[in-house]
């Protein structure tokens, strides 16, 4: 579904991105890991198409399409979904609209009608209860004034709302209490199926437990430097990454 | 894909909609401002000696004045007398209804989305249209008539009902109240009326459309509206322009009285040619707008939304002269390109239990320059005062301007005055955030910008406020920071 080939990008002039090679297939659930500033979030944002990274090297394809030439709504329409790390408030703008209007953004790409406004409200209920997400956020401004968890509840919840081909998760587990944690997983795996794939970003190993991965890769320093199961994640949790960059610089020293 | 500069380009080539101009046979008086244009005016309109004299009084308190210093903006040269004070489309005869109006015109204003005949025109709506600087068609007047309500040209009422005009004419805004007022009241040309009788609610909207089309042509026009005790009136007014390399000038004055318990509504919904990317072209549109609440628990309310003009320089006013009277003022304002807008309201409060709330909405785009200046004062008959401010501005890429001259006069210790103001920015996080969810950028600044001014639009009648929702979109389509 999403190949990256050598994937090289920079941000004002400094180079973060070194060449990121990535396969990830229907239906499997993928998690990256690694330390601050190793590119993981400037990962996510050059699949989502943010203007100020540039590109300098390599290749994305979704599905066949060229995922680097399209603008960032078409990357949405197409099924590329990014829960940010940080959503942004949108004072003005209510919850609800917004969904309204991005849903049917995304149906109309995909020659659907808008959905009657019942429908949408059934849609909405339906989805609200996955994540257990208070009725009275919708009405409220987009993101303005929610805490830090319900920011991220309401991620997740626009992912079950615009259902995705491709959800990139960038540390949506950060700032959760421990039943919210437990919930959004839940959420999460009742989203997975055969046609689906994830990409989750973070730091605890304590997700993975709720949101089991096939695949779990270490990014340091722009680069892919290992990848393994489930396991591998354990491991960095009690050895953390130093064992792994000493690794490298044996390798790269050879 | 597109970036950020390159949409903000896109928004400053964006061309003026209703630029069109129309060719028909007029008449226009020579370039030049003197007496002589002004009993040329009075005449061709067979006015009556005290309007004669009340205009030469308007022009001898103009002489004497000059134009004001204390505006932030570079005030542009205006050489008054290169203007020309009359143009008038050329009347074969006098009009007896619609058919006999100008095929032309009627075009003319089918193309602004002003259906003139009335069995098209909008359900509900009366529309007074007027053209260069006269009124060519009334709507729905016979129907107006059953009620006892009068809704035609100023000229008309001048010749029809003297009386009236004679008593409110300058009574709001007088001809020595500023330098444009005083011009105005030297040569305008024609405007609308509006008389509400006692204890009737006006059963459909009033509405007047404004054309400037002559080049080289000043618009003076001039509504007075009465409503008398008991009565409630909404009235919106409309204005487009052609697309000229010159400014032009627009220099109205509107006269609002409201007897006892009696309301109006006011709104604007104003999109004179702005001038084109690098400022050159546009309407100054300079405009004396004042209302009184004369009577016990009157009620005035102005709402606008500002979208064209090259300068807009007006301060929609509401005097609460009768205990426990209300004003409102409800204002989103527009610039971009090079646009200026210095824009606001005065609410004077001087009787017992007055009222007053204001909300304004600006949003500066491109090299835009919007400010937000008003007065809120409190004499000392005015017990129990309260106002409310809110003002708010919205910032749209790095080369716009906003700015707040709030000034509170109180002489009253129960006076209750308060102040709310927010500045914010339309960031490319917003709009990146917006994309990431299958939102294009225009779209982005749109459902932003309709959050943001929802307050205001809801003030206007349904369909305006989807005519004036329509108008944002365009009027900011591509301005992304
Ligand atoms: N706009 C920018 N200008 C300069 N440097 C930037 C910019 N955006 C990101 N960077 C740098 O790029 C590097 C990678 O940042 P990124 O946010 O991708 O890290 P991350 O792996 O997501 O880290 P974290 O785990 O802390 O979220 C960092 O060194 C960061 O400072
Ligand atoms: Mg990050």
């Amino acid at each position: 579904m999403l190949t990256i080939k050598n994937l090289h990008a920079e941000v004002e002039g400094k180079k973060i991105l070194k060449g990121i090679n990535l396969e990830i297939n229907k239906g499997e659930m993928h998690a990256i890991m690694g330390p601050n500033g190793s590119g993981k979030s400037s990962l996510a944002s050059v699949l989502a198409g943010r203007d100020n990274y540039t590109v300098t090297e390599g290749e994305v394809w979704f599905n066949g399409k060229n995922l680097l030439d399209m603008a960032p709504e078409e990357r949405a329409r197409e099924g590329v979904f990014l829960a940010f790390q940080y959503p942004v408030e949108i004072p003005g703008v209510s919850n609800l609209n917004f969904l309204k209007t991005a849903l049917n953004e995304i149906r109309a790409y995909k020659g659907l009608p808008a959905l009657e406004a019942r429908e949408f409200l059934k849609l909405t209920k339906e989805k609200q209860q996955l994540v257990d997400f208070h009725s009275n956020l919708m009405n409220r401004s987009l993101n303005e004034g929610f805490s830090g968890g319900e920011k991220k509840r309401n991620e997740i919840f626009q992912l079950a709302m615009l259902d995705p081909q491709l959800a990139i998760l960038d540390e949506t587990d950060s700032g959760l209490d421990i039943d919210a944690l437990r919930i959004v997983s839940n959420g999460v795996n009742k989203l997975r199926d055969a046609e689906k794939s994830f990409v989750v970003i973070t730091h605890y190993q304590r997700l993975l437990e709720y949101i089991i991965p096939d695949f779990v890769h270490v990014l340091y320093n722009g680069r892919i430097i290992k990848t393994g199961t489930k396991e591998l994640a354990l491991e960095l949790e009690e050895r953390g990454y130093d064992w792994l960059k000493e690794e490298l610089h044996l390798k790269e020293s050879v | 894909m597109i970036n950020s500069n390159e949409i903000i380009d896109d928004i400053a080539n964006k061309e003026y909609e209703f630029g069109f101009s129309t060719d028909i046979e007029m008449d226009i008086a020579p370039p030049g401002l003197n007496e002589d244009i002004i009993r040329f005016i009075s005449a061709k309109k067979n006015e009556p000696e005290w309007l004669l004299e009340w205009r030469l009084k308007g022009f001898a308190a103009f002489k004497k004045m000059e134009f004001p210093k204390w505006q932030h903006f570079e005030m542009p040269k205006l050489d008054l007398q290169a203007l020309s004070y009359y143009a008038a489309p050329r009347k074969k005869k006098q009009l007896n209804s619609l058919d006999e109006v100008d095929p032309e015109l009627l075009a003319t204003f089918a193309k602004l989305g002003i259906p003139l005949n009335e069995q098209k025109a909008l359900t509900g709506v009366a529309v007074d249209a007027v053209f260069d600087s006269v009124s060519v068609a009334t709507t729905f007047k016979g129907k107006l008539k059953e009620m006892g309500v009068i809704f035609c040209s100023f000229g008309e009422a001048v010749q029809e009902h003297p009386d009236l005009v004679k008593k409110y004419l300058g009574s709001v805004v007088p001809h020595t109240d500023n330098i444009f007022a005083a011009l105005n009241a030297a040569v305008f040309s024609d405007g609308s009326f509006v008389y509400i009788p006692k204890g009737v609610r006006c059963p459909m909207e009033l509405s007047t459309y404004f054309r400037i089309n002559a080049q080289n042509t000043g618009q003076f026009e001039r509504t007075l509206i009465i409503a008398d005790d008991n009565s409630y009136v909404s009235y919106l007014e409309g204005c487009t322009a052609p697309m000229r390399d010159e400014n032009q000038l627009h220099a109205a004055v509107v006269e609002l009285i409201a007897l006892e318990q009696a309301e109006i509504k006011y709104s604007t919904v104003q999109n004179w040619y702005p001038g084109d990317k690098d400022g050159k072209g546009g309407i100054y549109n300079f405009v004396t707008k004042r209302g009184i609440c004369k009577g016990a628990a009157s009620k005035i309310s102005w709402t606008q939304v500002e979208t064209g003009s090259a300068i807009t320089w007006k301060y929609p006013s509401v005097i609460l002269q009768g205990d426990h009277s209300e004003g409102e003022f409800y204002s989103v304002a527009v610039v971009r390109n090079k646009q200026i807008a210095d824009t606001g309201t005065k609410i004077h409060h001087i009787g017992k239990g007055t009222k007053s709330r204001i909300i304004s909405k600006g949003i500066s785009a491109g090299r835009g320059d919007n400010s937000y200046r008003g007065l809120v004062s409190v004499g000392p008959r005015a017990d129990n005062a309260r106002n409310f401010t809110q003002c708010d501005s919205l910032l749209i890429g790095n080369q716009c301007g906003s700015h707040t001259f709030p000034y509170i006069e109180s002489r009253n210790k129960t006076a209750m005055i308060e102040h709310e103001a927010t500045t914010s920015k339309i960031g490319e996080d917003q709009i990146f955030y917006l994309n990431q969810r299958g939102i294009d950028s225009e779209k982005a600044v749109a459902l932003i910008v309709n959050g943001y001014v929802k307050e205001v639009l809801n003030q206007l009648p349904m369909e305006f406020a989807v005519e004036a929702q329509k108008l944002l979109s365009i009027t900011l389509e591509g301005s992304v920071g």
